[in-house]
């Protein structure tokens, strides 16, 4: 009962926090460490309280569904508020001590928990517009924090994210007019019993092409990914953390799956699309990221074909002609590989981070036996090598296998053999990682390095912890938030319930 | 519907402007223009010929106002949209600004130092 009362702090809270933070450092500069560090934990508290709620929707201001903003909480956005939040929250320890190399420590702090307030915005609101305007928030925040540098490959990398990420939202924005234009209502319970009464016509069909550009642009699946591989690395350590690892999945993913399943509903052509674009993704983004020698750039392209799986996954659970169970099955392994991507993907940026903060490099060639110098941070590192590459017990492993099963006995042979092959090229290009970075000859250069300070180990370790926690718990793993998560998406019935609120 | 169409024209100049242009303030310049295309658009669609403001007047009855009323939830979003479009052209120019500082140049095609 209190979470439904305190439901909109998710948004306001961060929301608040950028600006004080803003005001509180004009008298002290130390104070912006310990507003980022409450705000961050109090949300990730919040967050896991939510898992722990019933289903339940919040009027905005109390006005009636259809003319009100609704909030919206179910199994699936309890799921990415958590994601999202304990994700920002390790990277907010982490960033403590990792920022002082930069300067203007308050306004990275304060674009942080902007781009939090954007990504929190999207996953708990009802209404397609207020998900364009979050969905702007946090990636106008994103576009600023990649440039934060402000060295040259910075900048560059910025002003490309911005570019074709406006042009994303614009084409959003105009999916968005459309519908509205048909259907006179932006509420989503509302609009999925509005296309249920129009059915797939032409003008929805317009509709869904715009929003598989737009927000597959913002999840960068392969014909749209050419920012990724720039920005990504580009960013401070942490927010490429968040940026890998939560924000392409808030902003990308999630709101496909959500307008997807539960305002057009299950469709065979939008899930044949899907699985296509997940396929080449997995694909073009593994065997571009074997040739890399910047290390956060191969983890780059490791997140596009990475993603690719969960949209692999999302598309098999849309297609209305697999029977319901394997498709069940299929989203199930596209939500569990995107909670394990979202670990796994985090801790390998934060490990870069923390070697690039004590060597100074990036390029993997030129490190080399640093197990001997950095054990914690390496230790990390391999564990998320080996969950991202698949290798059992760790919890990649489970997530990919569901995928592959799901996709085999949807006599999807061909999307399933690309999997395993795919999955086999991860491992090879992540032992490359290994034998270059953490094993092998230790340069003279490095000889007097040191592991890196507690408040950087400590994040890389509950992520490790969380890696090696979600692969063991598999068994158990049925009944859990991952479940309700699945059948939100599923149920687009009591989605559309939501609209009388309550 | 002609109306329709010329947003589309100008949306399409825009995307153009955005491609075919090497000079980052023209690109700038065109994304402008495809947003401004889109806001448009939404303007278009709660328009209404003979239109009045959705105001229930004391000599009006409920059937005038549903016939003549405009649908205000256009115009908000638009001004939402262009709040949102004016923090991104902000930021894109002082990004801009910046990369002219850095490099000594608008052209695109000499800003191109991430590779693979």
């Amino acid at each position: 009962m209190t979470m439904q009362t305190t439901y909109p702090l998710f948004t306001a809270l961060p929301l608040a926090a950028a600006f004080f933070n803003l005001l509180v450092t004009k008298i002290n500069k130390k104070a912006a460490d310990y507003i980022a560090f409450l705000a961050a934990g109090t949300l990730a508290v919040l967050a896991v309280l939510t898992v722990f709620e019933q289903p339940f929707a919040y009027r905005v201001g109390g006005f009636p569904a259809p003319w009100g903003i609704l909030l919206v909480s179910d199994g699936l956005s309890s799921l990415m508020l958590v994601i999202v939040n304990v994700i920002a929250f390790l990277s907010i320890i982490y960033s403590i001590k990792y920022m002082t190399t930069y300067t203007a420590k308050p306004k990275y702090y304060s674009l942080f928990l902007l781009m939090l307030t954007g990504m929190n915005g999207v996953v708990i609101t009802g209404d397609l517009f207020n998900i364009y305007v979050f969905l702007e928030i946090a990636s106008i925040a994103s576009y600023a924090l990649v440039g934060f540098g402000c060295e040259h490959e910075e900048l560059e990398a910025s002003f490309k994210y911005l570019i074709l990420g406006s042009v994303a939202s614009t084409v959003i924005l105009f999916g968005i007019a459309f519908l509205y234009s048909m259907t006179g209502t932006l509420n989503m319970p509302d609009l999925a019993r509005q296309i249920e009464i129009l059915g797939i016509n032409k003008a929805v069909a317009f509709v869904i092409a715009m929003f598989i550009m737009g927000f597959g642009l913002k999840a960068s699946t392969v014909p749209f990914h050419a920012w990724l591989p720039d920005a990504h690395p580009s960013a401070p350590a942490p927010i490429s953390a968040m940026l890998s690892g939560v924000l392409i999945k808030a902003i990308g993913v999630y709101a496909i799956a959500r307008i997807m399943f539960n305002v057009i509903g299950p469709n065979e052509a939008v899930s044949s699309i899907l699985m296509f674009l997940g396929a080449l993704s997995m694909v073009v983004g593994v065997f571009l990221a074997v040739g890399q020698s910047d290390f956060k750039r191969m983890l780059a392209y490791h997140s596009i074909s990475q993603m690719g799986y969960v949209t692999l996954g999302l598309g098999l659970g849309l297609n209305p002609n697999v029977p319901p169970a394997i498709a069940a099955m299929g989203l199930f392994g596209g939500i569990y590989h995107m909670v394990n991507h979202a670990v796994f993907k985090s801790l390998l940026f934060l490990c870069s981070g923390s070697f690039e903060y004590r060597t100074g490099t990036r390029n993997r060639y030129e490190m080399g036996g640093l197990i001997r110098k950095m054990p914690v941070t390496s230790v990390t590192c391999s564990i998320a090598s080996l969950s991202i590459s698949g290798v059992p017990p760790f919890n990649g492993f489970w997530s990919k296998l569901i995928i592959i099963v799901a996709l085999i006995q949807a006599s999807y042979y061909v999307y399933g053999a690309i999997a395993v092959l795919v999955a086999f090229m991860t491992l090879l290009s992540f032992i490359k990682l290994q034998r270059f970075v953490l094993f092998g000859q230790l340069p003279a250069r490095f000889a007097n390095i040191k592991e890196a300070p507690f408040g950087m180990t400590f994040p890389l370790v509950v992520l490790a912890v969380l890696c090696i926690g979600l692969g063991l718990a598999y068994p158990f793993i049925d009944q859990s938030v991952l479940q309700a998560a699945r059948d939100a998406l599923l149920d687009k019935l009591s989605y559309m319930g939501y609209i009388l609120g309550g | 519907m002609i109306l329709y169409f010329l947003t589309l024209v100008l949306f399409v100049m825009g995307v153009y402007c955005l491609i075919a242009k090497k000079n980052i303030i023209k690109k700038i310049i065109g994304l402008t223009i495809t947003d401004y295309a889109i806001n448009l658009f939404i303007i278009i669609i709660g328009y209404r010929a003979k239109g009045i403001a959705p105001i229930m007047f004391k000599n009006m009855t409920i059937q005038e106002l549903a016939e003549y009323g405009v649908d205000p939830l256009p115009q908000a979003l638009v001004l939402t949209s262009i709040v949102i479009g004016l923090g991104v052209l902000s930021l894109m120019t002082s990004i801009c600004l910046r990369l002219y500082e850095k490099y000594k140049t608008f052209d695109m095609s000499e800003i191109n130092r991430l590779k693979g």
